[in-house]
C-alpha cells in the first residue's frame, strides 16, 4: 500500500491528465491504469464557451484523489495562490508543488520550491514537491515535513528515463516519506526500474498520453510498476563479474 | 444599465441586475460547473457566492484542466 499523509492507495501509479488525443482515449487509459491519484493543472476558464468539455467533470470523483499541480508558477507566492485556488474547489487538499526555474529544461527552482513548501505546510496542505534529484534538497524537504517527495527521473516530457539512478537511490534510502519518481519516464522499463530502485510510486503523463496506443501503454505501465515493486520486495540476486553455471558440475557425462 | 467587469483578464459588460457571484455564474451559464471564483484577488468560497459584485470588479474564474 502507498500511504500519503492519512490516505492509503493500492495503486503505485499516479497518472497525469494532459495531452491525450481524446477524452474517450483518456478515460479508457485512466480506467485500465487503475491509478487512484490523478494530477491536474489550474487555469483560467474560457468563460464564453461554457459548453467546452472538461475531463475532470466527466470523472466519478468518488473514485479518485485529485492532485492539482502549481504548474505555471515561477515563484513560491504564485504557487501558494494556485494551491489555495485548487483547495477552494472543495475537491482536494493535496498539492504538487511545481515551480519551474528554467524554461527550456523545465527543471524545478529549488529555492522557490523550498519556500513554497514551507508556506503550504503552514497552511495545512498535504504537500508533494516536485524536485530535481538533489539528495540534500530532498533531505531538507523531508525535515520540513512534506508528505511525499517527487524527484524527477529526467526533464518533464523528455521521455529520457532515469538519468541518475544513484542519486534517486540515495534519496529513496534517506527519505522518511514516500518517494514518487515524477517526470521523464518514457517506457515501462523506466517505470519498473524506478520501482526496483525502491521508489514508492511513479507519476507519469506523456509516456502514456503520447504513446501510439495510450490505453495499451497505460496497462503496460501499471504492470511494469507492479513487476518492479514485486521485484524490489523479492530482492534481486547479487551482480558478479564472472559466470556461475546454473547446471550442476557433478555427474557430467564422460567424453 | 450595464456594469463593466474585468473577467479573466478581459473587460466585459454585464447587466446591472446581476448583483452577486451566484447570479454572475448563472448569467454565464457556469452555475453547475466545477470552478473557483476569485473576486478582487480574494477567493470566494462556495458558501459566500452571495457576495456582491459591482462595477469595475476584477473576477477570475478558474478550473481544472489536464496536466501532469
Amino acid at each position: 500500500m502507498l500511504k500519503i499523509a492519512d490516505k492509503t492507495f493500492s495503486s503505485r501509479l499516479l497518472l497525469g491528465t494532459g495531452k491525450y488525443p481524446s477524452f474517450e482515449t483518456q478515460k479508457e487509459a485512466v480506467r485500465v491504469s487503475e491509478a487512484e491519484i490523478l494530477t491536474f493543472a489550474v487555469r483560467r476558464m474560457n468563460i464564453f464557451e461554457p459548453s467546452q468539455p472538461n475531463f475532470l467533470e466527466q470523472l466519478d470523483l468518488s473514485k479518485y484523489t485529485l492532485l492539482p499541480n502549481t504548474a505555471g508558477a515561477k515563484t513560491a507566492e504564485e504557487a501558494v495562490r494556485i494551491a489555495k485556488l485548487a483547495k477552494a474547489s472543495g475537491l482536494c487538499d493535496m498539492v504538487k508543488v511545481e515551480i519551474i526555474g528554467c524554461g527550456r529544461s523545465l527543471l524545478p527552482d529549488p529555492v522557490e520550491t523550498l519556500r513554497a513548501t514551507e508556506m503550504l505546510l503552514e497552511e495545512g496542505f498535504i504537500v508533494l514537491p516536485y524536485t530535481s534529484d538533489d539528495v540534500v534538497l530532498a533531505r531538507r524537504l523531508c525535515e520540513m515535513g512534506v508528505h511525499a517527495i517527487m524527484p524527477g527521473a529526467s526533464p518533464i516530457g523528455s521521455g529520457r528515463g532515469i538519468l541518475n539512478p544513484l542519486n534517486l537511490s540515495f534519496i529513496i534510502d534517506q527519505s522518511t516519506v514516500p518517494v514518487i519518481i515524477d517526470a521523464g519516464i518514457g517506457s515501462p522499463k523506466d517505470a519498473a526500474y524506478a520501482m526496483e530502485l525502491g521508489a514508492d510510486a511513479v507519476l507519469l503523463n506523456t509516456a502514456v498520453s503520447e504513446a501510439r496506443d495510450p490505453v495499451k501503454m497505460a496497462l503496460a505501465m501499471k504492470l511494469a510498476i507492479e513487476a518492479g515493486q514485486l521485484g524490489y520486495e523479492a530482492g534481486r540476486m547479487p551482480k558478479r563479474d564472472y559466470a556461475i553455471a546454473s547446471s550442476p558440475m557433478e555427474g557430467l557425462l564422460p567424453n | 444599465m450595464n456594469i463593466t467587469l474585468d473577467m479573466n483578464g478581459n473587460s466585459h459588460e454585464i447587466p446591472s441586475d446581476v448583483s452577486n457571484v451566484q447570479q454572475l455564474l448563472e448569467h454565464l451559464n457556469l452555475a453547475d460547473r466545477i470552478l473557483i471564483v476569485e473576486l478582487n484577488k480574494e477567493i470566494v468560497s462556495k458558501d459566500a457566492y452571495d457576495k456582491p459584485i459591482k462595477d469595475r470588479d476584477q473576477i477570475e474564474i478558474i478550473h481544472f484542466v489536464g496536466g501532469g
